[in-house]
């Protein structure tokens, strides 16, 4: 095999550039994922049943269409959506914050279901309103057992976000690229894109490990 | 204190309550017993709408639990409730379990909340346990933290639901004790019980139901020595 690392050498800082592209992307949509998620949770579990049919109906839109296929609808199809073209950075943070929260509120729905049914009760006959009991009571405990489940949502993110590159933002994957184009040579450029995302993946895992025994303090 | 007029409560066809009416006064200790499907749970969680009645209505010092305009919200803060299975908050210390309700829907302040939670801690016995999390206690520590939890909201109405039923045997008197002693400070109280000496030793009145009815309305003693009703001779042979 024959391998020059050598020549990349110059490209290194340039590439290394995207890792802030790429978390910028991932973290802002992550947020925004979660935030959306949790509304689309709660109605899915409301009594009101238009809600419920609501959000069904949005996880089952972006769970069955391809992540690539969204992010180029909302980006290309800006000038029809919003009436003018949006920045594709933009498009991205947008696209992965809406698909993420379909696969983030089916994680949370699944947690509420499984917080026993008597903390709702204890809840409710020391009178505390819908609200705070949701947010202090059910949440807490729904959250520490989603824990893992929702960490592989944000690594999947993580490495989805590459997908960028179709729409020309320049994250570390496309940079990458381009230091193959310009050297003609991409088998290296891209190991060294490989190995930033293993590296970001395991820097998520560990921080989701620490916040993870922080949540079981309790037991 | 309490008044029930005609309460009635269905899960879909099932008809679990046919029309209860009774009364508990002001500092009264009601003992509810009976067979298991009876409707005692479901008659006592009616009382503060954890189960919404089917038809009826409910007085709880002068408010109408079963008007729709009651605020639901106020009368629970008014009405303890202790479960069979205890439902502290596992994520939170026992103080915290005890302050929470207190702080965040009355309005207290940390201090206050915590004041009222240490001299409640030391009235179960176990101001020791304070900062610790619910799984480090036994199943009668537990209950009796539940109990303090419930008193903390300085409820006028305390409504236990089988309270000892999920404990280990040694583990009944302590929660029992507690009780007792809250019955002499003249908590008006309404527990659906199995333990027949407590409810004969405590309860100034026993209810017993049956099929949803109300078959016996009687000071223990006279419910215990002669049962009027069959229904209620049937329960108590079997019981011993």
């Amino acid at each position: 095999m024959n391998l020059d690392f050598g020549q990349f050498i110059p490209s290194i800082p340039y590439i290394l550039k995207g890792i802030k592209v790429t978390l910028q992307i991932v973290i802002l949509a992550g947020i925004l994922g979660f935030a959306l998620g949790i509304i689309l949770s709660f109605f899915k579990i409301s009594t009101v049943k238009v809600l419920g049919w609501l959000a069904d109906a949005y996880t089952s839109v972006f769970r069955g269409t391809p992540l690539v296929l969204q992010l180029m609808l909302i980006y290309y199809g800006s000038p029809q959506i919003f009436g003018y073209q949006i920045e594709p950075y933009t498009a991205a943070i947008l696209s992965f914050a809406m698909n993420s929260a379909a696969y983030i509120s089916e994680i949370i729905r699944a947690g509420i279901l499984a917080v026993d049914k008597g903390q709702k009760e204890a809840a409710m006959a020391l009178g505390v309103p819908y609200g705070k009991m949701m947010w202090d009571i059910i949440m807490p405990q729904a959250l520490k057992n989603i824990l893992p489940a929702l960490m592989n949502e944000f690594i999947t993110l993580t490495k989805e976000s590459a997908i960028v590159t179709t729409i020309g933002v320049t994250d570390v994957m496309r940079r990458s690229y381009q230091a193959g184009a310009d050297n003609f040579s991409f088998f290296e450029p891209l190991i060294i894109a490989g190995l930033i995302y293993y590296i970001m993946v395991m820097v998520l895992t560990i921080l989701g490990k620490a916040l993870e025994r922080r949540m079981r303090r309790s037991d | 204190m309490i008044k029930v007029d005609d309460l009635h409560k269905n899960f879909g066809k099932l008809e679990v309550l046919k029309g209860i009416t009774t009364s508990i006064k002001e500092g009264e200790v009601v003992a509810i017993i009976g067979p298991s499907g009876s409707g005692k749970s479901t008659f006592l969680r009616c009382l503060n709408l954890l189960e919404i009645p089917t038809s009826g209505q409910i007085w709880i010092s002068d408010y109408k639990v079963t008007d729709k305009k009651t605020n639901i919200m106020k009368i629970r803060q008014n009405v303890g409730m202790v479960f069979q299975h205890f439902h502290l908050f596992p994520h939170k210390t026992v103080m915290e379990n005890l302050t929470y309700a207190p702080i965040k829907v009355k309005g207290l302040s940390k201090q206050e909340a915590e004041k009222i939670g240490m001299d409640l801690l030391d009235r179960v016995g176990l101001s020791d346990k304070a900062k610790e999390y619910p799984t480090r206690l036994s199943g009668g520590q537990k209950q009796r933290v539940a109990i303090a939890r419930a008193l903390a909201m300085q409820p006028s109405v305390m409504l236990f639901d089988e309270p000892t039923s999920a404990l280990d045997p040694e583990m009944v008197k302590e929660v029992l004790d507690v009780m007792k002693s809250l019955a002499h400070t003249g908590m008006t109280m309404a527990i659906v019980t199995h333990e027949m000496g407590f409810a004969r030793e405590v309860a100034d009145r026993v209810l017993f139901l049956d099929g949803g009815q109300l078959v016996e309305d009687a000071p223990p003693i006279e419910f215990f020595e002669n049962p009027k009703s069959q229904r209620a001779q049937d329960f108590l042979q079997k019981m011993l």
